[in-house]
């Protein structure tokens, strides 16, 4: 049982890791890696937002839309918890720990719209994980993302000296270090067996 | 006279000016995955198209009614309902598309471009003007998925849209199909429009 529950977490975090395998949560990824503290401040704020939302998720497919047979409200309902959720994070966050919300503030109503979220939900339910295994993936999911963007930031930070091409400035030099990155990812594939 | 103008430039901005993948940089997630085909491509493209020009018509028809505040979950809620359509449309018509796209279909949903659209144009202006928006910004995107899948299939199975187009001894580059071969692609076709853009500037100057 621990031991399944650390395969799927390893399996979520370096070979389907979702940025980088599965492009979710792209923007983000572009938008917010060019500083490392920005960056891992959005990485915890979707871990924490995947991790409470994962098991929410499942419990309202389990015991509503499969109960009462209605899979086609799948979409509306998932993300209808996603932004609530979301709300509901920032407003405790904002209540106990100010703190944490001055550095973590602005990036959580831009969660709502990561498509990992999204993703992640819908593929618990295909998958037919688990309560706990759900959660692990949740929790995973977002290490996996808080990884990729805290490895793209430290690159980013050290790019800013180089001399890049002038028309590959910004986005472009991004996205093909993003692939070089993807590239070293599909190299763990051989890691573990994973279906 | 003015009027079609406006509508013209509405619609026009969203194919090269504004274009939503190569000049605003948003709606990245389903570009990168379905376009290792073209095929899937233009289904992402047309899908996207059609929940895009849907919502913006109800949103900017329904503009003046939906409070302020509770303003984004209500967008959501909209183009989630649309995305559903669209979803059991393709389980039931075109299986083999619904099944190569898979998780990206419900995806649409939280595609920047849908969302910022609404808030950014179909919110605030009028219904005609929001479809003629709506109808560019689908079809540049539309566009844009082409193009980077095109590019992609040719180099990475020899064909175009499953017909064979690079005849001879061409070893196909795999590596186009996965996932660093999608970044790598998009990466080098953003930094070739930003040449073609600053070329074009450079020849308006000089005719200054």
């Amino acid at each position: 049982m621990v031991k399944e529950l650390i395969l799927v977490f390893i399996a979520t975090v370096l070979i389907n890791n979702f940025v980088l395998k599965y492009f979710l949560g792209i923007c983000p990824f572009l938008g917010v890696s060019d500083k490392l503290s920005s960056a891992i401040s959005m990485g915890f704020a979707t871990t924490f937002v995947m991790t409470i939302t994962a098991p929410v998720a499942w419990l309202i497919n389990n015991y509503i839309l499969i109960k009462f047979d209605l899979p086609f409200l799948q979409y509306v309902c998932f993300i209808i918890v996603i932004a609530s959720l979301v709300q509901f994070v920032e407003m405790v966050i904002k209540k106990f720990f100010p703190l944490l919300h001055q550095s973590m503030g602005i990036y959580l109503p831009l969660i709502t719209t990561n498509c990992a979220i999204l993703f992640m939900t819908l593929q618990l339910v295909l998958r037919e994980y688990s309560l706990i295994k759900s959660m692990v993936f949740g929790f995973g999911s977002g290490i996996g993302f808080t990884l990729a963007i805290a490895i793209m930031a430290s690159i980013r930070e050290e790019l800013e000296f180089r001399d890049v091409p002038e028309s590959l400035k910004g986005p472009g030099i991004t996205l093909i270090i993003a692939g070089i990155l993807a590239l070293i990812f599909v190299g763990l594939a051989g890691l573990i067996q994973v279906r | 006279m003015r009027k079609i103008n406006v509508l013209f430039s509405d619609f026009i901005k969203g194919l090269w000016q504004e274009n939503p993948i190569f000049r605003l940089l948003i709606g990245m997630c389903p570009t990168l995955a379905v376009t290792s085909q073209v095929k899937n491509g233009l289904a992402m493209g047309l899908a996207t198209t059609f929940t895009l020009l849907a919502s913006s018509t109800i949103i900017s028809i329904f503009r003046n009614f939906i409070p302020k505040e509770v303003r984004i979950p209500s967008y959501i809620v909209i183009i989630a309902t649309f995305v559903t359509i669209v979803s059991l449309f393709l389980k039931a018509n075109f299986p083999e598309i619904s099944k190569e796209l898979g998780p990206y279909v419900p995806l649409i949903i939280v595609n920047c471009l849908i969302l910022g659209r609404q808030e950014a144009f179909a919110s605030k202006n009028p219904t005609h003007r929001a479809i003629a928006d709506a109808l560019g910004m689908g079809i540049g995107f539309t566009l844009s998925l082409i193009a980077l899948s095109s590019v992609r299939e040719v180099l990475g199975m020899g064909t175009l849209l499953g017909h064979q187009v690079i005849f001879g001894n061409f070893r196909p580059w795999i590596i186009m199909l996965t996932p660093p071969g999608a970044f790598l692609t998009l990466g080098l076709l953003l930094g070739l429009v930003n040449i073609i853009n600053k070329a074009v500037k450079n020849r308006k100057k000089k005719k200054q």
